[in-house]
């Protein structure tokens, strides 16, 4: 870089465009990083924060608008400009090739010729030299694997690093992490920040924010709403400015009235593909006319749990009772009968399991209940009139636009797809409902909707149970918390008792020194 | 115990090994890139005929080769256009080059040749043909030594040589140089080959390329030097035992090698058992020989014995995520 | 990749451009080897359907290709490529040749019946074998069919001639089945006695009626399609996903299974070597050019067949274009409805959407 532009900011982004197809993700926006900055961005879900740093790192092209680094005008057609440029990023997803050991994978695009021995041999003491200076250390020959999530991120890191990295942007960097872990990460930024690297930190995380950035600009709609001065802003100024309204406190609601125990898990364990136990000997019990909210970071077995709770998964070890009866262990434990059971259930990932996206939106409101008798003929053969009679009664009623039962479900909304989900799995009057992640990429005038519906839930005496990895939503609605850590159960919070240091603390797998 | 001269045996291993062989690396590059190749035995019947063809209107022997390379290339090209650029199907897209080489071959060669459907045997000089080693007479009375190292060692065609050679190479290639790293992570996980800054489907293509070009050589080796011209349909499911030679193989290159090997010395063995009688089964069951490679494939994917790891990203088209 | 076109494009306009260019392709290649395409073509459409005869072998070809096309396409429907049909088909042999060579003492009703269900049946177990081990061992349904088309010719091989072959016969075949076991030809329906369509076309027929039923009338089809549209979500909606696979590859099977009833029991009236001549992987093609819909599958067998029984005339009429030359049309068809379905897609939806019907 030439001492000239020492001045000049390291990025500066100009009217930037972007749309996917309907989608207007990024639009006309400017941000300005100075240079040995950490500088954060901050926005909800879908705010168009990972698509304007793909834009910066080239594996998406801009519509409009104009890339500057180091104050000249950049081209960057692909990652090979970005890489070119000092630009590196660590996704959320880690693009590390699982049986590649981890020397491999930090050459892989920086082999240094066509043979790869002397680049190896230069490789590792460069990987030992990088470890010493930041911190990072992690074996050049183990297979990634073998390495647990908090190293694999550690070798995208050192990665961008034996780039040659000036810019290194993280994408939500600490959603699979612990708290312990991401201070380290933490640490290993403040490092980089104060040997002149410049860091840019996407996160929808306002405390992250506040903890480590220099500088942090809000996004929201696909638009670049604010910039300010971390030291000169506040949690509840960022999350004002990030959902365009005051956060309320959650609105107070009638106390519980609590029915029977629906839902009851002993010892509950659970083995993955791999072997890997995920969950590991739950207990929980939710009654009637209560929430239930689970809390934890991503990947602590919550998704396992719900799984196995739905019998989508079969537990390794333990008992699950539905509405006073065993149904695990048990000869007939799956999705399908449970449901015949009066269990109802929202899945984590709704596009990928929870709506058949080739098919309408009315076949999609009888998946899983493809059984009932009601959809038939006289002849017992699948009748398309009363599907679709029953499809497009359930899209008025849960207010689910546009209210076509025709249409193919992928061309929805989230938000209205989630409506869909949730209208087909509450409407079966279902003694027992399970919503993962229940408003993941839904927009902000569908989270209140949905969020009303399953407080009606409660009202109606159903047993409600909520895995979220957003603490907000987690408070807005449960009546008792539990927090998941690593498989365990780590501790239980009353609605009243909980505050986000308190959950924070046990997400972290300490245990509640209060209780 | 004349039936049983060891030999020539593995000398006829050696010779139906080989376009085995050559086919299994083809496999293997194009799968380690991501691109599933069920249509080896297509692009080695096109590169059969072509190669066929080629020597018999020329004269020479290279041409052909070239011809076949060439020919192979052209299906191959197809192949990754509708694999990689259009992320078609890369089965159907492997089925349907197997069949259109059927129906083309057929159909070039009665109207080019007029012949039924062949085209005219070749001479030997525009055929590959086996090379006598330096010495071989003056060590033709050592015992053993002497037959091996005329019959075995030498006497092979050219094409041989370099299909052994090929393994080493291969290895070599993969693991070694900066193409293989890339190769091998390109069919693991693409999007990690993207973010570096390199192009999936110039590698891919790549590696579709190169598998063309193996196959054009296993298909000119079949019609040029293990044969005499070109045959209706003549592959005869050799680039599904290819296949099968690459899975069991463990998509690396020095296992195939076994693998083809013993799928030659099983073909070497059957030819001569043929008609044997056995003393209380009566003929021997030669086409329990020959099913033996696709039982085996059968058996290793099932993961009764071992396991069979594919290229974790081959057969799935790269799309970028959001 | 995934450009929506209206529902009459996707279904008739666009399998017919992609036959029009299989068939301009092909046009070309006549061209290049010297013959006249137009010569051929005419050939071709007479051969097949230029007379009561002809037409009786196009149905009778097209019987074949129904089969297998059916075999394919419900596979297809739950997301399982089933490359198997040819070797099915050919079991399927052995089960409708036991039945016929070993139950001569029953009368046709009983006999016919059963020839056909042992054919079903033989066809389904050697399908559900790759389904199972896709299942229950995860290995990877395309080789393993592969695999087991070889297996089966292998297995015939050995049985027809050293085990079945009629006594003191060279040819490698049965001795013939006896008469009872004789399907009905078509002949009250006007067709020459000479011509070899029987009434396995019926049973194809109905078999296309019952696949429809199943696939988009009952809640067993509905659980198969959401399966071949995702197995994550099927896993969400409670499918027995091994059950299902190992069930639909056997209905596969069993459909293939036709291929053997018509040319066994319809026509050739013994078992012989290679009988299946190439249909089950014909029925790829036809799948794919019917758009997996049985309606769709009849249609394109019927095309094929009529290719099928056109180029053997036109071999004759045009001597230096052979039969072979429908192969390649069958290639063809499933390179550029299949492999290259991308190719056009994107560029007639801008076209449709241009002009709003």
């Amino acid at each position: 870089m030439a001492a000239s532009d020492a001045a000049a900011p390291a990025i500066e982004l100009v009217g930037i465009d972007k749309r996917f197809g309907a989608v207007h993700a990024n639009r006309a926006v400017d941000l300005v990083v100075r240079r040995g900055h950490i500088h954060g961005i901050i926005g909800e879900n879908g705010a168009g924060k990972s698509t304007l740093m793909a834009i910066l790192h080239g594996f998406y092209q801009a519509d409009a608008g104009t890339i500057r680094v180091n104050g000249h005008e950049a081209t960057i057609r692909d990652s090979r400009d970005a890489i070119r440029l000092g630009i590196e990023m660590v996704h959320q997803h880690f693009m590390l090739v699982e049986r590649f050991t981890v020397l491999e994978n930090v050459m892989l695009g920086a082999e240094g010729g066509a043979r790869l021995a002397p680049g190896a041999a230069r490789a590792r003491a460069e990987l030992s030299r990088l470890g010493e200076a930041y911190g990072l250390t992690v074996d050049p020959d183990a297979r990634i694997e073998d390495l647990p999530v908090g190293a694999q991120q550690r070798v995208e890191i050192l990665k961008a690093l034996y780039r040659g990295a000036e810019v290194l942007i993280l994408d939500e960097p600490t959603g699979v992490l612990t708290p312990q872990e991401a201070d380290d990460l933490f640490r290993v930024l403040r490092a980089l920040r104060d040997q002149g690297r410049t860091v840019l930190l996407i996160t929808h995380k306002l405390r992250e924010i506040m903890a480590i950035t220099d500088r942090v600009s809000v996004m929201r709609a696909g638009q670049m709403v604010a910039h300010r001065n971390t030291a000169e802003t506040s949690i509840a100024e960022l999350g004002e400015l990030m959902i365009g309204r005051r956060l309320s406190a959650p609105a107070p609601r009638p106390a519980p009235r609590l029915g029977e125990t629906l839902l009851e898990a002993r010892g509950l364990s659970l083995r993955d593909a791999a072997g890997v136990e995920r969950v590991k000997g739950v207990d929980l019990a939710l009654r009637g006319g209560e929430i239930l909210g689970i809390a934890g970071v991503a990947g602590n077995g919550q998704g396992e749990l719900l799984e196995a709770l739905a019998g989508m998964r079969t537990p390794s070890a333990g008992e699950i009772r539905l509405n006073g009866r065993t149904v695990f262990p048990g000869r007939d434990f799956n999705a399908a009968s449970l449901r015949r059971q009066r269990l109802g259930h929202v899945p984590e990932d709704r596009l990928r399991s929870g709506l058949v996206r080739t098919a309408r939106a009315a076949e999609t409101a009888i998946l899983g209940y493809q059984h009932d008798p009601a959809y038939r003929t006289g002849l017992g053969l699948l009748s398309h009139d009363k599907i679709l009679a029953h499809g497009a009664r359930l899209m008025r009623d849960y207010d689910v636009r546009p209210a076509d039962p025709s249409l193919r479900s992928s061309l929805f909304s989230g938000g209205n797809q989630q409506k869909l989900i949730l209208g087909r799995e509450i409407e079966r009057d279902p003694a027992v409902l399970l919503v993962g992640q229940p408003t993941r990429g839904v927009d902000i005038g569908g989270i209140d909707a949905i969020h009303q519906r399953l407080l009606a839930c409660r009202a109606a005496g159903k047993a409600v149970l909520v895995v979220s990895v957003e603490l907000d939503e987690i408070l807005a609605l449960a009546d008792r918390i539990l927090v998941m850590f690593d498989g365990r159960i780590m501790g239980e919070l009353t609605a009243a008792e909980a505050t986000e240091q308190r959950l924070g603390l046990l997400m972290a797998g300490v245990q509640d020194v209060a209780a | 115990m004349e039936g049983f001269d060891l030999i020539p045996i593995l000398a006829a291993t050696l010779r139906v090994a080989t376009p085995l062989l050559l086919a299994a690396l083809a496999g293997l590059f194009s799968e380690r890139s991501g691109i599933i190749d069920v249509g080896l035995e297509g692009k080695m019947l096109v590169a059969a005929f072509a190669a066929a063809a080629a020597a018999s209107v020329s004269g020479n022997v290279f041409l052909g080769l070239l011809a076949g390379i060439g020919a192979s290339c052209l299906l191959g090209l197809v192949h990754a256009y509708a694999c990689v650029t259009l992320r078609g199907s890369q089965v159907v897209s492997g089925m349907a080059i197997n069949i259109v080489a059927s129906g083309l071959t057929a159909t070039l060669a009665l109207a080019w040749f007029s012949m039924g459907g062949q085209t005219p045997p070749l001479p030997a000089s525009a055929r590959f043909l086996p090379i006598t080693l330096p010495g071989s007479e003056a060590l033709a009375g050592v015992p053993v030594l002497g037959r091996v190292y005329a019959a075995l060692i030498g006497g092979q065609t050219a094409l041989v040589y370099l299909a052994l050679l090929l393994v080493p190479l291969s290895a070599w290639v993969l693991y070694r140089s900066r193409f293989g790293l890339r190769l091998r992570a390109c069919g693991e996980h693409p999007a990690a080959i993207d973010t570096a800054g390199i192009s999936v489907a110039r590698l891919r293509y790549a590696g579709v390329l190169i598998a063309s070009v193996l196959c054009g050589v296993a298909g000119a080796y079949i019609a040029t030097a293990q044969g005499a011209g070109f045959q209706r349909d003549m592959i005869a499911g050799r680039g599904y035992i290819a296949l099968a030679a690459m899975i069991l193989g463990g998509w690396r290159p020095w296992p195939i090698l076994l693998a083809c090997l013993a799928f030659g010395l099983l073909d070497a063995v059957a030819i001569r058992l043929q008609g044997v009688v056995l003393p209380g089964i009566g003929a021997f069951p030669v086409q329990a020989i020959q099913a033996l490679p696709y039982l085996l494939t059968v058996v290793l994917l099932a993961g009764f014995v071992g396991r069979a790891i594919p290229p974790k990203a081959s057969g799935t088209p790269y799309v970028k995520e959001r | 990749m995934n450009a929506a076109l209206p529902r009459w494009a996707d279904l008739i306009l666009l399998p017919l451009i992609n036959l029009l260019l299989a068939l301009g392709l092909t046009a070309l290649i006549v061209l290049a080897t010297g013959s006249d395409p137009v010569a051929a073509l005419t050939a071709l459409a007479v051969g097949s359907l230029g007379s009561a005869d002809a037409i009786g072998y196009t149905l009778y070809y097209a019987t074949n290709m129904a089969f297998t096309g059916l075999a394919v396409a419900v596979a297809f429907q739950g997301g399982l490529f089933n490359i198997g049909a040819e070797g099915q088909a050919y079991l399927a042999g052995l089960g409708v040749a036991l039945a016929a060579l070993n139950l001569e003492f029953l009368p046709p009703a009983l006999l016919v019946p059963l020839a056909i269900l042992a054919g079903a049946g033989f066809g389904a177990f050697w399908a559900a074998i790759p389904g199972w081990l896709q299942a229950k061992r995860g290995s990877h349904i395309v080789i393993t069919t592969i695999m087991f088309n070889f297996l089966a010719a292998s297995l015939m091989v050995y049985l027809i001639v050293n085990v079945l072959i009629a006594p003191g016969s060279m040819s490698p075949e049965t001795r013939r089945f006896t008469t009872a076991a004789d399907l009905p030809g078509l002949a009250s329906f006007g067709f020459p006695s000479s011509a070899p369509v029987n009434l396995a076309l019926v049973l194809a027929l109905l078999a296309a009626g019952g696949v429809w039923l199943l696939i988009w009338r009952t809640p067993w089809g509905y659980a198969l399609r959401v399966m071949g549209e995702s197995p994550e979500v099927a896993r969400y909606a409670g499918i027995d996903q091994g059950r299902m696979t190992v069930l639909v590859m056997a209905l596969s099977g069993a459909l293939a299974g036709g291929v053997a009833v018509n040319e066994l029991l319809g026509a050739q009236h013994k078992l012989l070597l290679g009988f299946t001549g190439g249909y089950g992987f014909t029925g790829i093609a036809v799948a794919l050019m019917g758009r997996n819909h049985p309606g769709g599958v009849l249609l394109s067998a019927l095309l094929f067949g009529a290719l099928t029984q056109g180029g053997a005339e036109m071999a004759f009429e045009v001597p230096d274009v052979p039969s072979e030359i429908v192969v390649l049309i069958q290639g063809l068809v499933i390179l550029f409805a299949g492999a290259l379905g991308n190719m056009l897609r994107p560029g007639l939806s801008r076209l449709l959407q241009r002009k709003p019907a």
